[in-house]
């Protein structure tokens, strides 16, 4: 590997330190009493670098979405920091925060949901340029930005007035993709964005995605449940459980060699598309059910079915420690580190 | 010979909706013998669940209807057959388990009785033994502390869980045919491959033939010994798992293979189908895969629609390149 970037390490464009957020559980319809907390989110550290893609992986409930609307705002951390091109947002008024959020756009899973029925495409893609008209290109007005949008996600700009229930899935998700497009952001937040979708629809929204970061030096947070989608795209990926980050790092060594008993066990169930290579797999079986995250095991969270766990585990919380070069891992017996050749 | 355990033969299922005839399944073909397990593969609305559907005797008559085609369970024609004698088929030879074991769990009867009952009236054991056995398979199938939770609700279990109610539900009534329909799409992969384990167990203790209905090759390749791939309603290419994956016969069939990402390898952009999925109100003339197929040609445009053919044993495609889609290999 070249030298260049060794000593001028690029700064991530968004870092996330220690991000928790905590959902009360309340009881009682005159009197509201807290009577419990959902850990969803609980220290989640991370750096996103420019032109990169992060992935978020993990299974249902390990608070992957909840990081994605801490990101982009749209809800508050319990504590912790989210920081943007440098500047911490918990520092920012409310203006300078409008003006940095453009700069960070979500995609959501659900392309039959999340766009407004009674909106025209058009209004749709074209309704963030009302909060920030500074974003339409020059010479160009809202509908002539939103046509170029549409083409660019491979939409015919001519169904601009159409509704979304005239659209199939893989298109729904493209209007969404050109709406998260429309300020010219750097970073996208990208929900589930292909889950709900049919392999051959899967395929093409991918690879638009993967053209637009190229072409538009774009940097993901790509959160989904789906390793196999994750593979094709992520350069670094953080695996979650119970709202807790378990293996973070370069996503080839962690797909080639996963140090954290979790992931070991996550990636074996995953079937290969592939009979021979299927058969000749061997799955590490997880004892038990996911423990509730309103009330997570103690020491690591894991240890309730875990194939590793000795007493340690319950008694002493493992922190996420450098294990080979390229990536940490939060466990107190991994399995065999590996360095890069 | 003796016939096979299940027979569907050129098989046609439609709908009258108010926007028009909806042909849903258009001459879908396969046999299933027993201990076997078939995996019909396809994407959203390509059929596989209407067929299902019309296997079990569920069709919706308001709406629905079987305009040709046959369906035979050990040679006895099921067609056509009258609701009370499907029904008792239902109760006891074909079964079948859902995407969302919820919605086929009775929400006001514990779990445990309803385990039970299939011991009682498919095994005639008494009440005392129904429930021992009961409490037995749910065990079985990995329910901690099965005789605690007898007594639970539906609801109070988790999509995993209540899945495997269903598998203990299946073992006791031990039926010839099964249909899994998307039965762990809604479950995290840890549960999916338990429960995947769990049905290719039961089958090997009863003997039961399985028909898979999924969209996810990652899980006919754990499980299957034939595959049936449909498009549109139609079976493009069926075959032995092995065959038809190292050799694909359809063009189809390959495009689906090609453009599904594995877990063990990277290839970033994939080779995608271009185009839309099929609207079924409006299919088109000739192969209904042409709008989509980089091998079209003229003749694929119109009618007829090209047979299944065979390329190799018991290996069939419907495409009229299909002996040189075949030959030329992936
Ligand atoms: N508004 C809320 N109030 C209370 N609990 C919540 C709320 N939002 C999320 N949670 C809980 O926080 C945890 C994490 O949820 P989150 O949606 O982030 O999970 P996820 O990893 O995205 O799961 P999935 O793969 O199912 O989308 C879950 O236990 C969830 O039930
Ligand atoms: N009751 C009905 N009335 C009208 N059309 C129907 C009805 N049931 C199914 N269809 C149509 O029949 C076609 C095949 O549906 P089917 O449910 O078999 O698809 P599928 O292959 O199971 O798809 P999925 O993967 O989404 O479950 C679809 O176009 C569907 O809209
Ligand atoms: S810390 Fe212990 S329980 Fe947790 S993953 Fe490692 S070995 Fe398993
Ligand atoms: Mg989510
Ligand atoms: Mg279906």
């Amino acid at each position: 590997m070249a030298s260049d970037d060794m000593s001028g390490a690029q700064a991530p464009v968004v870092s996330v330190r220690d991000l928790v957020k905590h959902y009360p559980i309340e009881r009682g319809i005159i009197f509201r009493k807290r009577v419990g907390t959902v850990h969803a989110v609980d220290g989640v550290t991370f750096d996103l670098m420019p032109g990169q893609t992060l992935a978020i992986v993990g299974e249902s409930g390990c608070g992957k979405s909840t990081v994605g609307r801490l990101l982009v705002g749209l809800e508050q951390p319990t504590s912790g920091s989210v920081t943007v091109a440098g500047t911490d947002l918990s520092t920012l008024n409310a203006r300078e925060l409008l003006a940095t959020r453009r700069d960070l756009q979500i995609i959501l899973q659900d392309p039959y949901t999340s766009l407004d029925p009674r909106m025209t495409v058009g209004a749709i893609i074209g309704e963030p340029f009302e909060i920030h008209p500074e974003a339409i290109p020059a010479g160009k007005d809202a509908k002539g930005a939103v046509r170029d949008l549409m083409a660019r996600v491979g939409l015919n700009p001519e169904f601009i007035n159409r509704y979304p229930h005239q659209f199939s899935g893989g298109q729904r998700q493209r209007i969404g993709i050109a709406r998260a497009l429309a300020l010219n952001p750097h970073v996208i937040i990208a929900d589930e964005p292909v889950s709900a979708l049919d392999v051959s629809i899967q395929a093409q929204v991918m690879n638009l995605l993967m053209d637009l970061r190229d072409e538009l030096g774009l940097s993901y947070v790509f959160i989904s449940h789906d390793l196999a989608v994750v593979r094709q795209i992520a350069d670094t990926i953080a695996v979650m459980y119970l709202g807790q980050i378990v293996e973070y790092g370069d996503a080839e060594q962690i797909y080639e060699h996963p140090q954290h008993p979790y992931t070991a066990a996550l990636l074996s169930a995953v079937p290969v598309a592939d009979p021979v290579v299927q058969r000749s797999r061997t799955r590490i079986p997880l004892s038990g059910d996911l423990p509730s995250p309103a009330d997570p095991p103690s020491g690591c969270r894991f240890r309730t079915r875990c194939f590793q766990a000795q007493a340690k585990c319950a008694e002493v919380m493992p922190e996420l420690v450098a294990s080979g070069d390229k990536h940490v891992v939060a466990c107190h017996f991994p399995l065999e580190a590996v360095t890069s050749v | 010979m003796t016939p096979p355990l299940l027979r569907v033969d050129d098989l046609h299922v439609q709908f009258s909706t108010r926007d028009g005839i909806v042909r849903a399944v258009n001459g879908m073909t396969f046999d299933l013998n027993e201990g076997e397990t078939i995996a019909i593969l396809g994407e959203s609305g390509s059929g596989k669940s209407v067929t299902a559907q019309a296997i079990m005797g569920i069709l919706d008559p308001e709406v629905a209807s079987i305009p040709s085609g046959s369906i035979t369970f050990r040679g006895e024609e099921l067609v056509g057959l009258p609701e009370r004698k499907h029904r008792k088929l239902r109760g006891t030879d074909i079964a079948m388990i859902f995407q969302d074991a919820l919605s086929a769990l009775n929400p006001v009867i514990c779990v445990g009785d309803q385990v039970a009952e299939m011991f009682r009236v498919h095994a005639g054991a008494s009440r005392k033994s129904a429930k021992q056995q009961a409490i037995e398979v749910m065990g079985h199938v990995g329910i901690p502390a099965a005789a605690q939770r007898y007594g639970d609700y539906p609801h109070q279990f988790s999509g995993g869980m209540r899945q495997r109610i269903m598998i203990a539900m299946m073992i006791a009534l031990k039926p010839a045919v099964l249909i899994a329909d998307e039965p762990t799409t809604a479950l995290d992969v840890t549960v999916q491959a338990q429960i995947m384990e769990l049905l290719k167990e039961l089958q090997r203790e009863t003997g039961t033939g399985l028909i898979l209905i999924t969209h996810d090759l990652g899980v006919v390749a754990s499980v299957a010994e034939r595959i049936v791939v449909m498009y549109s309603g139609r079976v493009m290419e069926q075959g032995d798992v092995d065959a038809m994956y190292a050799r694909p016969a359809n063009p189809y069939t390959i495009g689906l293979l090609d453009s599904i990402p594995r877990l063990d390898a990277r290839i970033g952009r994939l080779p995608a189908i271009p185009g839309l999925p099929p609207n079924l109100l409006n299919t088109p003339s000739g192969c209904p895969f042409h709008v989509r197929c980089t091998r079209a040609e003229d003749t694929c445009r119109v009618d007829p629609v090209p047979p299944l053919v065979e390329v190799g044993p018991a290996h069939k495609s419907a495409c009229w390149f299909a002996e040189e889609v075949y030959a030329h290999g992936k």
